[in-house]
């Protein structure tokens, strides 16, 4: 544990990345494969059952000291982490505290903790028996750990026993360091992690070691998706047109379809099996060779339709366990095919895309002429003219229904993660609204104690024809301002509150700002009506008044139009 | 009548006819201290502790008409019996006591309770009425002695000896504790100053503050890697152009902000050290108690959360200082 806890400290110190890839290879190298199986584990940000909450610990140390809840909050919202905050105050508050009477059982882990037990210990033994407690024997051992704990493991401790623990390290950077530690392929290392995790030695012991040629069946698990990137003109201006291809970019969500003797597949960019969500699709994928594996979007899309639908039909089998009959027909679903990883037991990543699609195109025709083949569609695509063309066939890529296009170079290997320079997404522009700041709450992590999550709102109609307009919540957004801003936005906040409610404080309605959205529906959950996807703020408009933003009119109209545009066509 | 009111132009002292830290040009100054928040040019005339004079001149301009005072010696202005009293902070920081018939109001400005090389320790003045600050007014701050810090520092520094390493730090107060605090500790290597740090330096040498001995960067060569040398400068030279000169140095910030993750790993230094010349938490509440105020008003930061604390837990009559009229 000391580790694992001298490689958290200085991670937390370092900026640089190649540092701290630096770090995390040394230490993998070093450690105990078991030990190491939860160090990954925990870098990447697997998620744990949650042992104990951060209430639960807070409840704690608050009936131990009463520390009065109002006092709690201000430090918590202050900070932004409750186990850092539980941290922070354990050392003020541990001289009011009475001396614990330890308890046999309690005792005895105590006893185990001086011997300066491993990694492993702590995770599968003692941090699962404290949650199991009962509640008096458990504040007991939480409050005589804290006792015998030195400070700086405090946040640590707190950290493991609440469950999150993200500490700035992004998962790319986990896998570039066990692949320099351990003398491997990043794009093997990645398709490695595909199995399933497990903190143990031979998890870890399989995850680094020395690559084998041979690869042998996959089975179910899925090759390691490659994603594009948005497209910045500066970066494809070099090439000719016509080594680039372009096709649909589809509002749905990727997805990989295998076919093997064993059984069919299908998994989420996620990494969930999405199977009994689709049902249609496993039956369809029957016409698929054994030993195939095809890369493509799954949508809501009917047989005899021009066109999919829109996202949220989607979201209605997403939630589901099971998927009933009507929920079948209302929400017909294809998968589009856009690239064919495997076939017939070849792994064709390495070939071109040129390739791969004639190979994609063949294999096709064949699943068409089956039953239910209709569900598997071609993503129609064209080898570009000439980069003038580019722009304008986006916008018939969105009248078609899509949300932008894909370019993708003609000669491109299929590679693994966001690798840059072969696939770009070139999304249309987003809509947008100009909304007013009615409300602030404090971030989390990095952006604690700074006021970063804002909500927005509209102009809504008057309640009676006499009566002033009124502001009606419409988004919260969280990115899109540079730190500059941020902090010139939160002095603006502190001096212009107006109310505060626990965390959040309500501020003078007078900026406003420009915020941009992928999508707008109806939504009965929503106080204004509507829902928008992916909200983030464009830009701060100094220039305007908050009497000048939009109303939720102006929203409504969006949604029309956005809904005529799908029958229309 | 109250003995202090509340005016756009900061603390007003009717019976002085006098203001206190004043936020606007104003006849007559009180200064607590010389930092640029609380001693603002263009006033008639101003008043404070002896020691500041360099710092304040250098400041607010040399030809100000400043009134010196030693600590704890009382002087009248009108109806009003004055006196500063040390407030432990930085070189020359005061409370300040104004006593009008019998009643005593302290305001005491910017001010720390745990022990500082650099300058007088704070002394506990009784009063009525105590205005106090409340920068870290958050039971989370608790400070750890200066000492301690200065170890860490050291190690720190001493730790890498292949790059320069770049301690962020206030440039008056701060930059020169951490200098007495390393020579308190027995380092006795040059320090280097970037040139902000380095005027107000000279103040507390003239003032026989006992430092480690230090020098401006640029009197070095430009082509010196500085591999191994520690050079204070402040925050606002932090990915300046100034900083171009140091080849990939190792940097830190000493702050009680530091105190919490978030804020250093937003602010991008390495390093935090948690160093603060404001009371904290503790320090906080114990000098209101030892005040023997009954009223409190609490000002700046978290002047909220202190004041609803000490009216709950000890039963004052603590409000922030917005509700004074």
């Amino acid at each position: 544990m000391n580790a694992f806890a001298a490689l958290i400290e200085e991670l937390d110190q370092s900026t640089g990345t190649k540092r701290k890839i630096d770090l995390i290879a040394d230490h993998l190298q070093q450690a105990d494969a078991h030990d190491a199986a939860w160090t990954v584990l925990l870098l990447m940000g697997e998620r744990r059952k949650r042992l104990i909450t951060g209430r639960r610990l807070r409840e704690i140390l608050q009936q131990a000291s009463a520390m009065p809840d109002w006092l709690f909050d201000d430090c918590q919202s202050h900070v932004g982490d409750s186990a850092e905050t539980l941290s922070l105050l354990w050392p003020q508050l541990r001289n009011d505290i009475p001396a614990q009477i330890h308890n046999p059982e309690v005792a005895f882990w105590i006893d185990q903790l001086s011997s300066a037990p491993p990694m492993h210990w702590w995770m599968e033994t003692l941090l699962p028996a404290i949650a199991a407690m009962e509640p008096n024997e458990q504040t007991n051992a939480v409050l005589t750990i804290w006792e015998s704990l030195p400070d700086e493991r405090l946040f640590l401790f707190n950290k493991l026993l609440t469950g999150g623990f993200r500490i700035g390290v992004a998962r790319g950077l986990v896998v570039k360091a066990i692949a320099a530690g351990f003398n491997l392929e990043e794009a093997l290392v990645l398709e490695r992690l595909m199995t399933p995790w497990a903190a143990s030695e031979r998890w870890f012991q399989s995850l680094t070691a020395i690559n084998s040629e041979e690869r042998a069946n996959r089975g179910p698990v899925p090759y390691p998706f490659f994603l594009a990137s948005p497209l910045k003109q500066e970066s494809i201006d070099a090439g000719p047109a016509s080594e680039w291809w372009v096709e649909n970019k589809w509002d749905g969500i990727r997805g990989q379809l295998i076919q093997r003797g064993s059984g069919t597949y299908l998994w989420s960019r996620g990494e969930e099996l999405i199977n009994e969500q689709f049902p249609e699709l496993i039956d369809m994928a029957a016409a698929i060779p054994e030993d195939t594996v095809l890369d493509g979007e799954v949508i809501c899309w009917a047989e005899t339709e021009p066109q999919p639908r829109p996202f949220s039909d989607l979201q209605r089998r997403l939630g589901r366990k099971t998927v009933g009959r009507k929920l079948r027909l209302e929400c017909p679903v294809s998968f589009v095919a856009y690239d064919l990883l495997e076939h017939n037991g070849d792994d064709l990543r390495s070939t071109s895309l040129q390739q791969r699609l004639r190979q994609l195109d063949e294999l096709h025709q064949r699943i068409g002429e089956k039953p239910s083949g209709w569900r598997c569609r071609l993503s129609s695509g064209q080898q570009l003219g000439h980069w003038d063309q580019l722009d304008q066939l986006r916008a018939q890529a969105v009248e078609r229904g899509a949300e932008g296009v894909m370019l993708k170079h003609l000669k491109s290997p299929y590679l693994s993660g966001r690798k840059r320079g072969y696939w770009w997404k070139h999304k249309r522009d987003p809509m947008t609204l100009d909304a007013v700041l009615i409300y602030a709450q404090a971030g989390r992590g990095r952006r604690a104690n700074l006021f970063t999550d804002y909500t927005f709102a509209l102009w809504g109609q008057p309640q009676e024809p006499s009566s002033n307009p009124q502001l009606v919540t419409f988004a919260k957004a969280y990115s899109g301002l540079n730190d500059s801003e941020i902090l010139e936005l939160d002095r603006w906040i502190r001096s212009h509150t107006q109310e505060r409610f626990g965390p959040t404080r309500s501020v003078a309605p007078e900026l406003v700002f420009e915020i941009g959205f992928e999508g707008i529906q109806t939504s009965k959950r929503h106080k204004c009506g509507l829902a928008v996807r992916f909200p983030r703020i464009l830009r701060w408009r100094h220039d305007r008044t908050a009497e000048s933003a939009n109303t939720i009119v102006d929203a409504q109209t969006l949604c029309d139009q956005l809904a005529n545009r799908g029958e229309a066509s | 009548m109250n003995v202090l009111e509340r005016t756009d132009s900061g603390l007003y002292c009717r019976a002085a006819d006098a203001w206190i830290d004043p936020s606007r040009p104003v006849s007559r100054a009180l200064i607590t201290h010389a930092h640029a928040d609380h001693a603002r040019p263009g006033c008639g005339e101003y008043w404070a502790v002896d020691v500041s004079e360099g710092v304040l001149r250098q400041r607010l301009g040399r030809d100000i008409h400043l009134h010196c005072m030693p600590y704890r010696q009382e002087f009248w202005l009108n109806q009003a019996c004055l006196s500063f009293h040390s407030a432990g902070h930085v070189l020359g920081s005061a409370q300040i006591r104004v006593m009008v018939e019998d009643q005593v109001w302290v305001v005491t400005g910017d001010y720390k309770r745990c022990p500082d090389p650099s300058c007088e320790p704070f002394e506990v003045v009784p009063c009525d009425v105590l205005i106090t600050e409340a920068t870290f007014g958050l039971p989370i701050y608790a400070w750890a002695p200066g000492t301690l810090v200065a170890t860490q520092i050291r190690d720190w520094w001493h730790g890498d000896r292949e790059r320069p390493s770049l301690l962020f730090c206030y440039s008056f107060g701060k930059a020169q504790r951490l200098l007495a605090e390393l020579n308190a500790i027995g380092v006795d290597e040059e320090v280097l100053l970037h040139g902000a740090v380095e005027t107000v330096t000279r103040h507390y040498r003239e003032a026989g503050v006992a430092m480690t001995s230090s020098r401006p960067v640029s009197e070095l060569p430009r082509k010196d890697s500085l591999a191994g040398r520690l050079i204070l400068a402040p925050p606002s030279a932090h990915r300046s152009a100034w900083m171009r000169r140091f080849r990939s140095p190792q940097t830190a910030f000493a702050s009680g902000w530091m105190a919490v993750r978030g804020a250093r790993r937003r602010r991008g230094y390495e390093r935090g050290f948690v160093l603060s010349d404001h009371a904290d938490w503790q320090g906080l509440v114990q000098t209101v108690l030892h005040s023997g105020a009954k009223t409190v008003y609490v000002t700046h930061g978290q002047s909220d959360v202190l004041a609803r604390f000490l009216r709950e837990r000890h039963g004052l009559d603590a409000q922030p200082l917005d509700q004074l009229i």
